[in-house]
């Protein structure tokens, strides 16, 4: 029976306890409280990782990436404000010969609960 | 010689461009998929992961292979902010990972075997190792977003590298944009990575493509990691490593 092999699981830790917004409003709609939210100091593939999530009006509005490893010599944060720099192209239709083809199949159900869950840390 | 069968739902293919490659060394690579379709697949009532959703394995018991996808997603799930999870409801359902792990076996079997080019693709997903059948790189085309028999893009591997493009282009939307809650995405239609192995780049585009368009930057500043988005509009946005894998550079090597 084939076995586990790389990369080696890291034990998990517990979640470090985030810092209480200071003053915890809940949205109309009940469900986000306010505030920002940072996440554990995770021990990453490549060095450790760690964001803060930003409720704003009751909706997550920003992944901030407080630490992570880069040899790229910036920070970057995820939100629209802070974009890198990135070199963009209007797709187009190619007509090489390929050994293999990447493309989307049904993980639709995987990215709905990955995002129930980044929002489940507010809740 | 070259092969595909539909396992886990999806077309597996496996080809050994190796001379002394035997029709068994393929079988034993489907083999291990059918295992791991077995174990993990949430609509299999049988298998290891089911059975845990109902409770009738405790955490001592669970297989080895289970405590280290558990494990595996538990340190994933911090490495991207939460935005990826298996845990629904207090099921688990752990194959946004299991894919990129199996794929990653398989072609840690074939190396096993004394197999030195090769590829092994599930799902879009994909390991290469080597070169191709012609001696050269081995070159895998970004499927268009917008029509299923087309490739926009190519990449050229010089090394054992592994990529995964996410997207919702097969099974329509049902994915909402975090920022703007009752609304789906709709701004990004796919997402590839490529990375040290086909594991870490499968694991990162599902995370990446949950984060939305912002998700290139994830990728951006991951180490190791290369990334291509294509937006709605046709649009595609990639990181600034992302040219050592076009042929320009390649073509030179």
């Amino acid at each position: 029976m084939p076995t586990a092999i790389n990369p080696t699981p890291t034990p998990a830790s517990a979640p470090t306890p985030t810092p209480a917004p200071a003053a915890v409003a809940k949205n109309p709609a009940g469900q986000y409280k306010d505030g920002t939210y940072t996440g554990s100091v995770a021990d990453a593939f490549y060095g450790g990782v760690q964001v803060a999530a930003v409720i704003s009006g009751g909706r997550l509005t920003d992944v901030q990436i407080l630490q992570y490893p880069t040899d790229r010599g910036h920070s970057a944060q995820i939100g629209q404000q802070a974009m890198p720099i990135l070199k963009s192209e209007a797709i187009a239709s190619q007509s090489a010969n390929v050994d293999i083809v990447s493309g989307a199949t049904q993980d639709s159900q995987a990215f709905e609960q990955s995002l129930q869950s980044a929002l489940s840390q507010a809740m | 010689m070259k092969q595909t069968k539909v396992l886990m739902g999806m077309p597996i293919t496996v080809e050994v461009v190796d001379g002394n490659v035997r029709e068994e060394d393929i079988g034993k690579i489907f083999k291990y998929f059918a295992y791991i379709d077995e174990k993990f697949s949430t609509y299999k009532s049988e298998s290891e992961i089911s059975k845990i959703n109902r409770g009738e394995i405790s955490a001592k018991d669970f297989s080895q292979d289970m405590k280290t996808i558990l494990a595996l997603s538990e340190e994933t799930k911090k490495q991207t902010g939460g935005y990826f999870d298996i845990s629904l409801n207090g099921k688990l359902d752990p194959s946004g990972l299991v894919k990129g792990w199996a794929i990653l076996n398989a072609s840690d079997l074939l190396k096993k075997s004394g197999f030195k080019n090769y590829y092994v693709e599930a799902g879009g997903d994909v390991q290469v190792s080597g070169k191709n059948k012609d001696g050269k790189l081995w070159q895998v085309g970004i499927k268009n977003p917008f029509k299923q028999n087309e490739i926009v893009k190519v990449a050229y591997f010089g090394h054992d590298e592994g990529i995964a493009t996410s997207g919702t282009y097969i099974r329509g939307q049902h994915i909402y944009n975090p920022k703007s809650s009752g609304q789906t995405i709709t701004d990004i239609v796919s997402l590839s990575v490529i990375g040290p192995n086909v594991y870490e780049a499968d694991r990162f585009a599902t995370a990446a493509f949950a984060i939305g368009k912002a998700g290139i930057n994830f990728i951006e500043s991951l180490v190791g990691l290369e990334g291509y988005i294509i937006d709605k509009d046709g649009i595609a946005t990639m990181t600034s490593g992302w040219k050592k894998y076009t042929k320009e550079i390649n073509g030179n090597r």
